[in-house]
Parts: structure tokens; sequence; C-alpha cells
């Protein structure tokens, strides 16, 4: 009986790991092509929050979660273009834009929200219908892995594609060396005749993309409605988990996995009363984070230029 | 052939930075399988006129001729197109990549795929024809700079580049490689490539076929190589006569006042930069540092300055230990120092000249009562110090950074020759001067030499080495090969040393010129 129970309580927790997961690896899969490409941007928080907020309002008013998708993934691009234009062609600096961005963001949203509740009868929050998840045939009877790996949403299948996918890019594309390349010493391809700004900028819309996927997943699909500052600092955590996968697509994935376990597990924890404070348990990630870059200081693959406006002298 | 167009015609070529003239009414062709040299002191313009051929820079005026049609040029791409390859000074390559990746990044290809293995191969071939040798799967930042030079030759080769820009080319190479690459210069243009050169060192000015002389923005002359020597170049490129060599008097050195022993540094990323190193400095003497720069050179200068700690060994000044003290107690046991990036680590550009005059010095009774710097002596000193050096500037107020290189290299020259009493640390002191102002420099530290100072010189340029050295310690990653009399040795053999060959014992100078 206790056994089944215990069974019961680890599977549910893995199966939270690979949920949580997906927009964790959504968004810092994005980030870490804008970053191999040399930007630190920092805003991916706000590009998330605002990219949750439209396709909330978006997918309540046209009663289509597919068009709030669509909207939140547009939010997610126009708002990490926005970088774009700052960074890349006014080369302002990197970091206090991306500060600007959150600070903007999580202002913007909350007003908005207000503002847009008064239209609803208070007391009266508009849900969505959430996405349902969808299992794979045959995969999802396995016993145990079936319901931790197979009963999952589709983006959650996408997002973890999207790892092999991005990898293939980076190491077997001729423009993935280019974006590569661009993090380490941009003036190599300018040199050559090639634009540096085009692929920031195509860097850039690629990260949105993926913050904006990540973001609208959080109102359509984990929940039924937009909360201010509802991205729990998910953005922030995906920088952390770049610098902790050391600017690769792989360890990212294992830092995502570690970290999506440790919010599931805390999650659980709590559920189940454990006597820790709780805020000790939501600070795990980030404590596990720390050690990890303890770890991998010394053999950093950083990219050199990541952070510095390009300049022609 | 006679009547076909030369590969390129520039006629008139003129731009300007804001009110700055770096080129004007540049007017000059290159044949086909010639090397042209651009001969010319820094600011002379030859970097800015190598960039607007490459299409880095839109020039303002002037035209154009490539295989005898006039073209413009929007970006490098442009000019790769036609066939214009660049190799620059400071390289462009991506450290963490390897040598083919580095080649192949941005080149011509089309498709989504990277297809390194047709370019191996093709790599391989370029290789071969002018035997250059490259390990394609290692990493450039594993490379020495010697063979990331190849890289970039390499690089432009695989564009399909009928004409070459190499800006210059042996700043970073020690005498082998040099003739090495103007061996495999030689068999680019034997296969009608052409060459434009640019460099300011006039033994590899004279292997070229013509010589453009830059002087301030314009061509004062071209010539053909073979019916000009050394002076002649020397005095078109200055506008005057130069004497090209200090004369440096024997002279019996005195007791030791530096010495150093088994000394070991780490760098900034903490790995050992020096390797025990045991060297002795007499007073009038000059102990000349040869090498490549980065193999250890810095971490010396600044661990003998204080500025940098010591992992082992001993630092002694008249036979005292002076091992872990700071820049102050050195500067007050009378040390002076010349540091390699005058404006990173001599000067605060912000500053005015007389602030700079006394960096350091701030706290010394001759500029200060007590917490109070004395203006009046200051100003005072930094006059003496424009009059005696020679600093051209519009007086001691003026913002240090408005001053050329050579003046500003003058400032600090003033400084550490008021304070330095025994001993002077000179690192790359004529780094990115011009030919009068390093025979200034020259003059002066042999004076100090007179005067009975011990003098450690670190220099990239052997020549300079060889003519104020009286002794020569050759370092290669960190360690001293061997620390030789002046006469004892000739230039073929410091270079051996500093690419890391060990000399035969019973090598003499007579048998030992070496086949490069």
């Amino acid at each position: 009986m206790t056994d089944l129970f215990q069974q019961a309580v680890l599977v549910s927790m893995f199966a939270a790991t690979i949920r949580i997961a997906a927009p964790l690896l959504l968004v810092s899969i994005g980030e870490l092509v804008v970053q191999r490409a040399g930007i630190w941007f920092l805003g991916v928080e706000g590009s998330m929050l605002m990219a949750a907020f439209v396709a909330y309002f978006s997918a309540v008013s046209s009663d289509s979660l597919y068009v709030g998708l669509l909207a939140g993934m547009a939010t997610g691009v126009v708002v990490h273009l926005s970088m774009a234009i700052a960074a890349v062609t006014l080369k302002i600096n990197q970091f206090v834009t991306g500060l600007g961005i959150n600070l903007l963001a999580s202002g913007l949203t909350l007003f908005l929200y207000r503002e847009n509740l008064r239209a609803y009868d208070s007391g009266h929050i508009p849900t969505v219908t959430p996405f349902e998840t969808v299992p794979i045939t045959g995969l999802s009877q396995l016993p145990i892995l079936g319901e931790i790996l197979f009963d999952q949403h589709l983006f959650t299948y996408f997002a973890f594609a999207m790892v092999g996918v991005v990898w293939a890019f980076l190491y077997r594309t001729r423009f993935g060396l280019e974006i590569r390349a661009l993090g380490e010493n941009p003036k190599a391809l300018d040199t050559k005749g090639l634009s540096v700004s085009r692929r920031q900028y195509s860097a850039l819309a690629f990260g949105g993309l993926m913050a904006g996927l990540a973001g609208s997943v959080l109102v359509l699909a984990l929940t039924d409605r937009f909360v201010p500052g509802m991205t729990g600092g998910r953005g922030w955590l995906a920088i952390v988990i770049i610098i902790a996968g050391n600017w690769k697509p792989l360890p990212v994935l294992a830092a995502v996995l570690v970290f999506a376990f440790l919010e599931a597990f805390q999650i659980q924890a709590q559920g189940v009363g454990v006597q820790i404070p709780y805020q000790l348990l939501l600070a795990l990630p980030y404590i596990g984070a720390i050690i990890v870059m303890m770890g991998v200081k010394v053999r950093s693959e950083q990219p050199a230029h990541l952070g510095v406006p390009y300049h022609r002298e | 052939m006679s009547n076909s167009p030369p590969l390129l015609k520039v006629t008139g070529l003129t731009k300007t930075f804001g009110p700055v003239v770096a080129n004007s009414d540049v007017s000059f062709e290159v044949e086909r399988g010639e090397i042209l040299c651009l001969l010319g002191e820094n600011g002379a313009g030859k970097s800015t006129l190598s960039s607007c051929l490459y299409g880095f820079y839109r020039p303002d005026g002037g035209r154009i001729f490539y295989d005898g049609k006039e073209v413009s040029f929007a970006s490098p791409r442009d000019a790769i197109a036609l066939g214009i390859g660049m190799v620059h000074q400071h390289f462009v390559l991506v450290p963490p990549m390897t040598v083919l990746e580095n080649i192949v990044l941005g080149s011509r290809d089309s498709g989504l795929a990277l297809d390194l293995g047709e370019a191996r191969k093709e790599v391989h071939e370029l290789c071969e024809r002018y035997d250059i040798d490259l390990e394609l799967d290692t990493k450039v930042w594993q490379l020495s700079v010697g063979q990331q030079q190849w890289v970039e030759i390499v690089k432009v080769l695989f564009l399909g580049a009928e004409l070459l820009i190499l800006d210059e080319p042996t700043a970073v190479l020690t005498p082998q490689e040099s003739a090495k690459l103007f061996r495999i210069l030689r068999r680019m243009t034997d296969n009608n490539l052409s060459i434009i050169m640019i460099s300011h060192k006039l033994d590899e000015v004279l292997q070229s076929d013509h010589v453009a002389v830059l002087r301030k923005g314009n061509i004062v002359d071209t010539v053909r190589t073979s019916d000009v020597t050394k002076e002649d170049l020397t005095s078109m490129m200055v506008g005057r006569p130069v004497m090209l060599q200090a004369e440096r008097e024997e002279i019996d050195p005195g007791e030791t006042i530096l010495e150093v022993t088994g000394l070991r540094i780490r760098n900034d990323k903490d790995q050992q930069a020096v390797k025990g190193m045991s060297f002795k400095v007499h007073a009038h003497e000059i102990l000349g540092i040869a090498g490549v720069s980065g193999n250890g050179q810095n971490e010396l200068f600044e661990a003998l300055m204080g500025v940098r700690d010591t992992d082992s060994g001993q630092i002694w000044l008249y036979g005292d230990e002076v091992t872990h003290h700071g820049p102050e107690q050195m500067i007050k046991h009378g040390v002076g120092y010349i540091p390699d990036d005058r404006f990173k680590a001599g000067l605060v550009g912000e500053f005015s000249l007389a602030e700079n005059a006394i960096l350091g010095l701030q706290s010394n009774p001759s500029f200060a009562d007590g917490p109070v710097l004395n203006t009046r002596r200051i100003l005072d000193f930094a006059q003496d110090a424009i009059q005696k050096f020679g600093i051209v500037t519009p007086g001691p107020h003026a913002r240090t950074d408005t001053l050329s290189g050579g003046n500003a290299q003058k400032i600090i020259l003033a400084r550490e020759f008021w304070s330095a009493t025994c001993c002077i640390l000179a690192n790359q002191p004529t780094r990115g001067l011009d030919v009068g102002v390093i025979e200034y420099v020259h003059q002066m530290l042999l004076e100090k030499r007179r005067e009975g100072f011990a003098i450690v010189l670190a220099s990239e340029e052997l020549e300079d080495i060889f003519a104020l050295s009286d002794r020569i310690a050759v370092v290669f990653k960190g360690e001293i090969m061997g620390v030789f009399r002046t006469d004892e040795i000739d230039i073929e053999q410091v270079g051996l040393l500093m690419a890391g060959q060990r000399l035969d014992a019973k090598e003499t100078k007579q048998d030992a010129h070496v086949t490069i």
C-alpha cells in the first residue's frame, strides 16, 4: 500500500519535472542562441511576461487558444527586437537595456491588467480552457515512463526536440558557425563582408519566438489565467541556466532538468508538509546554480565578445 | 603583354575623418605578380589606405581600377568578390574554433550544411601549393602567433584572392618566420598573385619589387626597390636624414644593481607566465630581453616594479632583498618603469600633462607640502620637461590624450628619469613610435647607461636590442633560453631561441648561419 503510494508520488513528481522544464527549456534555448551571437539579453523575463499577458487577453477576447498563442509569440519577437534596435543598431549598454525592459514589462503588465479587468465584473476573472495534454499512442501506455514522459503537452515535446534542433544548427550548419563566431569575434565576420547586425537581429528574433512561446504556455496550458508577475523569475533562471550549462545545448538541457526537478521537489515537499522553511526550498534552484557555477568557472565557454557592442573602429 | 592593364590602379584617392585628412590624392599601381610595399611612419595613412582598398572604409574621393575596370566597394564583400583579400595586422580569428572552421567561416560556400570535408581538401591543396604547414583540427588559441599568421593567409587564399593586402605582417614573427613568410609570398607571386605589403621595417621593405613611400597621407614617391638603399627610404619616409643606429660606446659594467633569482610569476589567467628566471644587471649596463611578446615579459616587468606579486624567487637591489615590495617602495628605491602600454599603464589620458608628469610622485616633498599638492612646483617641473624633452603641446595644462604617442611617451620618460636613481625598467619603450622619436628614446637610454644606471630593456625589434644591449637574454614561454654578450651571438641565433629551439652547444657565430 505504502509502496504504491510512494510510487505514485514519485511518478507525479517526475512528470511535474518534465512539465515544469518545458517553458524553462524554451526560454533557455532561445537565450542560448542570443548569447552565442554575443548579446547579453537580461530582458527575457520581461519578454516572457509581456508575451504571457498578451497571450492571455488575446485568447480571452478571441475565445481561441491559437490566436492567444500566436499573439504571445509575436509579442516575444517584438520585445526582443526592441532589444536589437537598442543594443545592435544604437549600441546602448546591453545590461541597462535588458534591465529597463524588465522594469517596463512588470509595470506595464500590472497596469494594463488592472485596466483591463475593469471591463469584467468584479470578482469574475475570465479564464481560458487550457490546452490538453497529448498522450503519444503506444508510448504513453508504458508503465511509469509513459506517464512521466509521454503524456505531456505538445509544446513540451517541441521544447525537448528544439534542444536537438538548436544543437544541429549551431554545430552542423554554416549559419550556426557564423552565430558562434559572432559571440567570439564579430570582426571575423565583418572583415569578410558579412553583416554582423543582420545576424544579431535574427538571433534575437529567434530568442523572442521562444520566449514568447514560453510565456504563452504559462497562461494557455500550465494555468488558465494571467497573474501579474507570474513568470516568477523563470527568465532570470534561464540566464543562470545558460551560465551553469556553460553555453552549450546539452548541458543547458541538463541544467534545466536539475532546476525543474528542484522546483518539482519543492512543490511536492510543501504538499506533503515537510518541515523545511518554504523560502529555503524556493531558494534551492539558485543555490544549486551557484554550486554549478563554481564548478564550471575554470573552463568557461563564455563567448569572449558577449555583451560588448560591435564597433567598426 | 606590356599593354595589359595593371591589376590594381588607384588615382587621387582621398579619405578624411572629420577634420583629419588620412589620405589625400593617393595614386599608385600594382602589376600582376609583384610585391608593392607601402612604407610610412605611424599615422602616415597606410592602414586607412588599405582599408579603403578592401572596402572596409569608403573613400571620399578618387578612383580605383581593378583589372582595367573602374570599381567601388560598398563592403569587404565586394572586394572579396573581385579577388582582393586582406590580412589584418591584429588577427581576426576566432580562438575557440579550429583552424579549418576559421578558414571556412563566412566563405563563399552556399547551402545550409557545414561541409568541412570538401573544404578540407581544398585547404590541403592550397597549403601544399604554397608550402604552408597547418594542423587543420587544432584550435586556434593553441597556435603560436606565427602559426596564426599562416591561418590568416590561408583564409584569404581560400576566398580566392588574387591580390593580397598584408598589414604589418611581420610585426609578431621571429626572423626565421618572417623569412619563411617571404618565401611563401614569392611562391604566390610566381603563381601570378599580387601583394600589397604595409611595413615600416626596412629590411623587409627591401624584399619587395616596388616601394610607395607615404608621408602625412600623401605618396611622396614610388620607387623600384632595387634602385634604393635603406638610408634613402628612411629619409624619404621621415622627410629628413636620420641616423639609423645609435652609437653605444664601450663602458665596463660596474657593481651588480638588480638581481633576480628563480622568479616564478603567474599571469591573470592564473597560469605560470614566468618559470624560474634568474639574471643580474650591473651599473653601466643594458640587458636586452628579446622575445615575441606574450612570453612572460609583461609579467616580469610588473613583478620587478612590484605591481604583480611573485610565486617564488627573489628580487635584489644592491644586495638587499626587495621581493614583495610594492610599486611605491620600488619608486623610493630609485627604480623607474616605462610600461609597454603607455595609455593603459603609464598615463591617465584624462589628466593634464603636468599631472601625468608627477603621477606616482604626488607624495614626494618636491611636489607636495604634506597632503596639499604644490601646483607651482608641479607646473615648473612640467614646463621644464616640455623644454628638455621637446614635447610638442599647447602647454602643461593640455589633456594628455590629445598628445601623440611620441609626446605622451616623453612625459613618461621625463617622470621616470627624474625619479629613478639606479635602475630603469623599459618594456617596449619605442613600440608604435616614429623613427625620430625612437632615435631620441635610444639616445636617452644610452645616456642613462653612461650615468651608471642598470637598464632592463624588452623589445620585439631585434635590431634595437642588438644596437643598445650589452647582454641579451632571450625569453620563450616564461623561460630564459640563454644570456649572451651581444658580440657572442647574431640575429638568426636569437631568432631560433625566440622560437623555442635550443642552440647546439658547439655552434659558434661563424658557422651558425642557419639555413632558413
